[in-house]
């Protein structure tokens, strides 16, 4: 196809979608109205299993089955690229990567932060059913407290604070987990990912049931995924390609 | 009426399909590909939202009420955010082996199918 019809092809469909959509904002309800079926039956289904945080019980308890879902993808896209990304027959692993030094302050900020980082990742993980948080947003702040030592230039410590092949089996594992609440639902009820912990006291941290331990093996494979997809991305970074290659 | 957060969803998305269309670059193609999914975002978030009401958590000092924002679409909106971070990484990765394999990362010239 040439430049000039492909502008015309997506000139003609940028204006369809443009009056579809138009069309259909017109016919919505109001912005900021009153107007919200869904979290008129939410709410008070998340408040009768004790879980303070809705959007957690919405994701953990009411909806379980599409966060299942959501972890699929997760872990069929941490699968796919390390599949894609795995060195080639004609590629070495450069032997000293991040020689460079960074300034002295970017140092101090990654030795300061890398512990914080820690630590509140782990907070937002194991509150995500009583304050905003969860596994998902937990698991993402544990992967980039552990690369700040990168950003300090120690990535040689940090290969040595995450031991490839451990990541890969707490990757699965909370992938697992997830699985292994859900047929837990199935032996107590008879309900895939039912809720099937007592509720416990609201706002507390032993409530919603089940939420907490969900909300760990996902913080738990979402970390993990995410370090071994970076460490994917960052052996790329320092392959070498050998000489004598024609392509 | 008040639709202006719904145009700018529309407007998002949008966006973001033009600049994949015009991309003469793979990664700028798949950064166009999470600017129009930031898009569904807006528009979620806008569909839950309502004038003048909490986030749906609540504590000891906030007593369970209805009249917060959809907390449903706020975990539609998370599970979108999760779906577009894995996408990216996925295609960004199959964009490094194109760049090997090819030697160029410009979708134009990726003309011919290759093993």
């Amino acid at each position: 196809m040439s430049r000039s019809l492909r502008w015309v092809v997506l000139g003609v469909g940028v204006a369809g979608i443009g009056v579809v959509l138009l069309l259909a904002f017109l016919g919505m309800p109001d912005f900021g109205s009153t107007h919200h079926p869904y979290r008129d039956l939410a709410v008070p289904a998340a408040v009768r299993h004790g879980t303070a945080n809705v959007v957690s019980s919405v994701n953990f308890d009411q909806r379980a089955i599409d966060t299942l879902g959501e972890e699929t993808i997760l872990f069929g896209s941490v699968l796919a690229v390390a599949a894609l990304l795995r060195p080639a027959d004609d590629e070495e692993q450069q032997q000293d990567p991040g020689s460079r030094v960074p300034l002295q302050a970017t140092r101090l900020f990654g030795y300061v932060l890398m512990p914080l980082t820690l630590v509140v990742g782990i907070d937002i993980v194991v509150h995500g059913h009583v304050t905003p948080g969860g596994g998902f947003q937990g698991g993402v702040v544990l992967a980039t407290g552990l690369h700040l030592l990168y950003v300090a230039g120690r990535y040689r410590s940090m290969e040595r604070l995450r031991p490839m092949p451990l990541v890969e089996v707490s990757e699965a594992a909370g992938t697992a987990a997830f699985a292994a609440l859900g047929f837990a639902g199935i032996g107590v009820t008879g309900s895939f990912l039912a809720n099937v912990l007592p509720p416990g006291s609201f706002g507390q941290l032993f409530s919603a049931g089940a939420v907490p331990l969900f909300n760990v093996a996902v913080g738990l494979a979402v970390a993990s995924g995410c370090v071994v997809m970076l460490a994917k991305f960052f052996e790329q970074v320092f392959l070498v390609r050998n000489e004598g290659d024609g392509r | 009426m008040n639709i202006y957060a719904y145009i700018v969803a529309g407007v998002l998305v949008v966006l973001g399909g033009v600049g994949i269309a015009r991309s003469r670059d793979l990664v700028h193609a798949i950064v166009c590909l999470s600017v129009s999914q930031s898009g569904t975002y807006v528009l979620l978030l806008a569909i839950g939202f309502q004038q003048g009401a909490a986030a749906p958590v609540f504590g000891s000092t906030s007593k369970p009420t209805k009249n917060v924002v959809d907390p449903v679409v706020q975990a539609m909106t998370l599970t979108d955010i999760v779906v577009s971070a894995t996408v990216t990484a996925l295609l960004l990765a199959l964009a490094i082996q194109i760049a090997k394999t090819h030697g160029t990362v410009d979708p134009d010239e990726l003309t011919a199918l290759e093993g």
